[in-house]
């Protein structure tokens, strides 16, 4: 229990390190640490494997990609305006009142206790099963969704400026 | 009593990994030499030259990482002076961990209580390490940023594109050995090798995969940034690439995370293509030779025997990349991304295709 | 030891709030990408400890999609904003308008 009040302060944190530095490479590191922090919760949760995929993907490909375009481009810091627009405002506003609702809604609820695991819960095997029998259409539809980005990568980034 | 063994476990694989790291660094030293047909390290003596024997490689232990230590701490101006100090320990210390899930033993039977020979028994070991790997590249980008830099930069941008670009090559191979083996726990993949093909040849990777080995060598070098992949520090180019801005001992971090990397790339290999603690035919009661022969060896001694195993084969692993270290000459970068990209890729793909159709063809043929 | 399920389920809610109110207020296009994922990580987050609470595999196997489809949307949405880069020299999400009325 004050493992995971650790983990999750942490990981608040890191997450309030993204949107709050004004420095972009900060911003993806706060990242790095939200998603690693996640992954932490994964285990705990037994499911060891996507906790690792978590690893791998998010932080050894996403943020990896993050911090190249970042420092290709030598983004700077952004210049903090004082004023926050109209649309920001209602946003916030809209945020604090869904954040509430979210927690209310995970608060009330059903107080049936957790059943015990069947042995083997969360294992690479069981996870394939699924994934090969109930999840298939979705995993081949997955592969094609893949392609389409990266082509549309290719396409998108190697276009030629006119002028 | 178990939190002690582990302890102990953790502490075993720690020792290790650092006195082997520590160790090549005098082995590249002498082993430079020995290919460039010099004599290299030779500087160190006690008693104004009295001694018959150099002292190379107690300067190499001692004196070098002492005067590391003891040098001023420099920090560029305008340098980014949190990440700064940051980047060395993320080079670091997810390669630390990275050791642990490596077996450098099966059990140590002692009294009724069966020690697994292991810091840390992940069911998901392997991706595991390929998670800690990735976890690598961030000493060398935000040390490259935060350097403020052009050189520093120029090496953090190369080697944030080279070390995703390799892992995929990395990766491929890795998948062609979980499908022969049909697990992802390192220690069961070790076991498993000690097993035979046809009674006679052990049931080693390198038997199965032989392609997957070249390529993960291959990646493994890349991603370890050693020559002939060294870009992100190429010194002819960029002075010392990511780490230029970097003195005293933030940059031995940086030197001791090469190393480490070397160790761990020969430990997988180690592990996944020859066998890991396997001596050929030697079972947990002695030798069970082809033919019926059989030589009776006490369970310590066959434990004893089964760790100097893997260190030997740690040994000849990290020697071999020392040798190519300095065999081949730097390749350029677009050389580097079309191997990469265009060799490993697609050799990897048509790799793990046959071997699926291949165990699926042979299911009971194989050693699953 | 069991840590109960709700307590996934407000940190989940409160990692997304952060992330949704990252989309709204920052301006940088990068920034903007990155509050995206921590949205989706925060229904990554949700999938799991449901999923474990329910005893089935199928929320690990949801995550296992929401972290390919995130790849890819990661991928494209970095493409698109080099090509705005490299035609306007901007990385202000509010400057790029040409589509607004």
């Amino acid at each position: 229990m004050i493992a995971f009040y650790f983990i999750a302060l942490l990981t608040l944190a890191s997450a309030l390190l993204v949107v709050l530095h004004r420095n972009p490479i900060y911003s993806a590191l706060g990242l790095v640490n939200t998603l690693f922090l996640i992954a932490v919760s994964f285990v705990m949760l037994d499911a060891e494997l996507i906790a690792m995929l978590q690893v791998i993907v998010y932080a050894g490909a996403i943020v990896i990609l993050f911090l190249f375009v970042i420092m290709l481009l030598n983004v700077e810091s952004e210049v903090r305006s004082a004023r926050i627009s109209k649309i920001g405002t209602a946003g916030l506003a809209f945020v604090l009142l869904f954040a509430v609702e979210l927690a209310v809604f995970a608060l009330v609820r059903d107080p049936s206790g957790a059943q015990e695991l069947p042995a083997g819960f969360g294992s690479t095997e069981l996870l394939a099963e699924t994934l090969f029998s109930k999840g298939m259409l979705s995993f081949e539809l997955t592969s094609l969704l893949l392609l389409v980005a990266v082509v549309g990568a290719v396409v998108m980034a190697r276009r030629k400026v006119e002028s | 009593m178990d939190l002690l063994i582990s302890f102990v476990l953790a502490l075993v694989a720690l020792l290790i990994l650092l006195q082997l790291t520590v160790l090549l660094l005098w082995v590249e030293r002498k082993g430079s030499a020995l290919i460039q047909d010099r004599v290299g390290a030779n500087r160190a003596n006690l008693f104004g030259g009295l001694l018959p024997f150099n002292l190379g490689i107690v300067n190499t232990l001692m004196a070098d990482p002492l005067k590391l230590f003891h040098k001023e701490d420099v920090i560029p101006k305008d340098a980014d002076k949190f990440l700064h100090w940051l980047a060395p320990f993320i080079a670091v210390l997810p390669l630390f961990v990275t050791f642990a899930v490596v077996p450098f033993g099966d059990v140590l039977v002692i009294g009724d209580r069966v020690i697994n020979l292991q810091a840390a028994n992940v069911n998901v070991g392997l991706l595991f390490v390929l998670g800690m790997v990735s976890l690598g590249v961030y000493g060398v980008v935000i040390g490259g940023w935060a350097s403020n830099s052009r050189y520093a930069f120029l090496g953090g941008v190369r080697g944030s594109a080279q070390m995703i670009s390799y892992e995929i090559g990395m990766g491929l191979a890795l998948v062609a050995v979980v499908l022969t083996y049909g697990t992802l726990d390192l220690q069961q993949i070790a076991r498993e090798q000690g097993k035979l093909m046809w009674g006679v040849i052990p049931a080693w990777g390198v038997f199965y995969q032989p392609l997957a080995l070249v390529l993960f060598f291959i990646a493994g070098i890349a991603e370890s940034k050693r020559p002939p992949f060294d870009l992100p520090e190429a010194e002819s180019e960029l002075v010392a690439g990511f780490y230029t801005e970097y003195s005293g001992s933030k940059q031995s971090m940086f030197m001791m995370s090469d190393f480490i990397e070397v160790a761990i790339v020969a430990a997988l290999v180690t592990t996944l293509f020859f066998g890991g603690w396997q001596v050929p035919y030697l079972q947990r009661d002695g030798f069970h030779f082809p033919g019926g022969f059989f030589v009776g060896v006490p369970s310590l001694v066959v434990t004893i025997l089964q760790v100097v195993s893997f260190l030997v084969k740690l040994f000849i692993f990290c020697w071999l990349q020392i040798l190519v270290r300095w065999t081949y000459p730097r390749m350029r970068y677009d050389q580097l991304m079309n191997l990469g990209w265009k060799r490993l890729l697609p050799i990897g793909l048509a790799n793990v295709v046959v071997t699926a159709v291949l165990v699926l063809a042979l299911e009971g043929f194989t050693i699953k | 030891m069991n840590v109960p399920v709700e307590n996934y389920l407000v940190l989940a809610a409160l990692i997304f709030a952060i992330g949704c109110a990252g989309v709204l207020t920052r301006r940088n296009f990068i920034v903007i990408l990155m509050s995206v994922e921590l949205m989706l990580n925060a229904v990554n987050l949700t999938f799991v400890a449901l999923s474990r609470q329910l005893v089935s595999m199928d929320g690990q196997m949801i995550v296992f999609f929401v972290m390919t489809v995130a790849a890819a949307e990661v991928a494209v949405g970095l493409a698109i904003f080099l090509a705005i880069y490299s035609q306007r020299r901007t990385v202000n999400a509010d400057e790029i308008s040409l589509l607004r009325w």
